[in-house]
């Protein structure tokens, strides 16, 4: 099937389209070389200063302008420490998680964006677990100011960062069941309780999935 | 327990005795707990804390005044934005981000556009108007953050002057963005491929009689605060963080650059055409509460500096477009500016209910369903006024965001509380925070 047109949403309960629209999955593949701009560099840098670079990056992908490593889970801190230390990446942003439930025991992407000062450049750090298995090691130990992100991305996520100092939920309250931003948790699904006035329960309330 | 005292009743628990303090009189909750043997106290400072910058809960292990150790605990105006943008279309999710730090909403509004027009692949075919028309709002809103930053900061340290000075001249930029976009705060104004509508009558010449009124005004609070002798020994050498430990904790904005780092991606990494402005970046060397109160006052100019060239700008591309050509992207529903505020284009309703089914129906479904984003992931960083600002944008190809995440500077920055403030004095955690400039909108969104 083939994209026909511009519209279509799918499976809204609130919009009327055409919704005869199949979206296309995002590639899997790798980029070719040359990657272009200091991509390029950046991949020989790090196969030159870290030996077991075929093992550990699984693939590598240039898209908007920007370069993602995929990296084993079992060599991420290996692969932070010669990113930092050879190649300059003194900053991480953070990590946000995305949920991609029909991806079969690869659930889960943890995106981590770096930034290095000495070379103005960014790169992309990505590590896919399963549900099922939802651990990566922490990565506190290389940039201290990942605490939080990593918290937050347990909190919404239910990821575990193996080694963490202190992996306990921060935005939501601390006996929340659930982990939000996971795509099976629905919108709006707890009930309110207002004085003398009833919400009706999510599932009888307009729809918006 | 020996009296009781209703503003500070206290109860025996396993970790010591728990006092609950609502005010009142503090001379017998002190007698109470210093006649205790207990050396360590611990203060839970929040969650309703005056100075503690919207809900931050500190909770402070003390020694006498001396603070061993510092925790935050934040999420209490967790609103669950990323989440409610699943929901919703590309276009709307301008509404939802505005809302996250609420004192800089358009700097949101622009991360977020940036990251989509860069999966769209429309970054070159925004119109040069809207990207002036972006970073004039972008730098009024800079210094209307940075009013409230230094106002309350200064409130917060006890000088309460600089506070009226601060917010009079937030009022001037906020009444400019009620005259531009109708609203003083959360316009969302900035839409992926453009802006909303284009700049009203007569907005250019206010904005210059304000840049003038400003730039007089601002020495108001300069004369207060530069060199008092009550200030600097409230702010110099309190708070501090050199490079390493704000490298390694990714601390961003005016923190950084008091390290004397001059990293401001406006420079370093130009978006929206800033390489095509000519201002400074402000550092300071102190790695302290002073520095950072000196770099915000500085940049107060540079954004003034940087209005006026995107004014100069503006007056030579009058009547250009500022929305990208592509009508299956621009939002077709034209609004007009009228005296009693935002509203529909009355030209538009014609076309669409009176002339043109065509033009009904496109209308219908762009602004019912809206466009698709091609499939990718896309993260854009803008500096906003507390630092790097970055929006992680996901797109499955459908009509509506498959994830969106906002790497907050405030979230991020919040986490160098501990390292400020442990081995200082508990009255300097206030100055420490401020200087942070946390919003707690933008840290639990």
């Amino acid at each position: 099937m083939t994209d026909s047109g511009m519209f279509g949403a799918r499976g809204t309960g609130d919009t009327s389209g055409y919704s005869g629209l199949v979206r296309t999955p995002a590639s899997t593949g790798s980029s070719e070389r040359p990657y272009g701009s200091y991509f390029d560099q950046v991949a020989d840098d790090l196969e030159r200063a870290y030996p077991e670079f075929s093992q550990a990056i699984e693939r590598i992908v240039v898209d908007c302008g920007e370069l993602t490593l995929h990296v084993k889970r079992e060599k991420l801190v290996a692969v932070a420490l010669i990113l930092r230390d050879s190649l300059k990446f003194e900053m991480c942003m953070g990590v946000n998680g995305v949920h991609y439930p029909d991806r079969t025991n690869r659930e889960f992407s943890a995106v981590y964006p770096l930034l290095s000062l000495t070379h103005n450049r960014r790169v992309r750090l990505e590590v896919i677990v399963a549900d099922a298995d939802a651990h990566i090691p922490t990565l506190v130990e290389v940039w201290a100011g990942n605490n939080w992100h990593e918290r937050e991305t347990f909190d919404m996520f239910g990821i575990i960062f193996d080694g963490h100092p202190g992996l306990t939920r921060i935005l939501m309250p601390d006996d929340w069941q659930g982990h939000p931003q996971r795509k099976d948790y629905a919108l709006g699904g707890i009930a309110v309780e207002y004085k003398g006035a009833t919400i009706p329960a999510p599932d009888e309330r307009r729809s918006y999935k | 327990m020996t009296t009781f005292d209703p503003y500070a009743p206290s109860r025996d628990t396993t970790e010591g005795t728990v006092f609950s303090v609502t005010g009142g009189d503090w001379d017998s909750l002190i007698q109470e707990i210093g006649s205790t043997k207990e050396e360590r106290v611990v203060v839970n400072m929040g969650p309703q804390h005056p100075s503690t910058h919207g809900v931050l809960r500190l909770v402070l292990e003390l020694e006498g005044e001396t603070v061993t150790e510092v925790r935050c605990g934040i999420g209490y105006l967790h609103t669950g934005i990323e989440k409610n943008m699943e929901f919703r279309n590309w276009t709307q999710g301008t509404t939802f981000v505005t809302r996250m730090d609420y004192l800089s909403p358009l700097f949101n509004e622009t991360a977020y556009c940036l990251a989509v027009e860069k999966l769209l692949g429309i970054t070159e075919d925004v119109p040069e108007r809207a990207s002036v028309i972006r970073v004039m709002m972008m730098e009024l809103n800079r210094i209307s953050s940075h009013m409230v930053a230094l106002g309350t900061g200064a409130l917060e340290l006890g000088a309460i002057t600089p506070m009226f000075f601060a917010f009079r001249e937030r009022e001037i930029v906020l009444d400019i963005f009620e005259m531009i976009s109708g609203l003083r705060m959360n316009m969302a104004y900035i839409r992926p491929g453009g802006v909303q509508q284009d700049l009203p009558e007569g907005v250019i010449p206010k904005i210059r009689d304000a840049v003038k009124t400003m730039r007089k005004n601002f020495k108001d609070n300069t004369t207060l605060l530069v060199g008092n002798s009550i200030w600097l020994k409230r702010t110099q050498g309190i708070g501090y963080l050199d490079l390493a430990g704000a490298t390694t904790l990714g601390i961003t904005g005016p923190v950084l650059r008091s390290t004397g780092l001059p990293w401001d991606l406006r420079k370093v990494q130009p978006y929206c055409g800033y390489e095509n402005y000519n201002f400074d970046v402000i550092t300071a060397d102190t790695c302290d509460v002073y520095g950072r109160f000196l770099i915000r006052m500085n940049e107060l100019e540079q954004s003034l500096r940087i209005i006026e060239q995107a004014l100069d700008k503006l007056e030579k591309l009058e009547g250009a477009p500022v929305m990208v050509a592509d009508k299956k992207i621009a939002w077709p529903a034209q609004l007009a500016l009228g005296s009693d505020g935002l509203g529909n284009s009355l030209n538009h309703i014609r076309e669409i209910m009176g002339t043109s089914m065509e033009s009904l129906i496109h209308h219908f479904k762009l602004v019912t369903e809206g466009f698709q984003v091609p499939a990718g992931q896309a993260y854009v960083a803008i500096e906003s006024p507390r630092g790097e600002l970055g929006a992680s944008v996901v797109s499955d190809g459908g009509t509506r965001p498959y994830r969106v995440h906002f790497r907050e500077p405030s979230f991020n920055n919040l986490q160098a509380t501990s390292a400020m403030s442990e081995g200082g004095m508990i009255a300097d955690i206030i100055g420490a925070v401020a200087s942070i400039d946390p919003v707690m909108g933008g840290v639990d969104r």
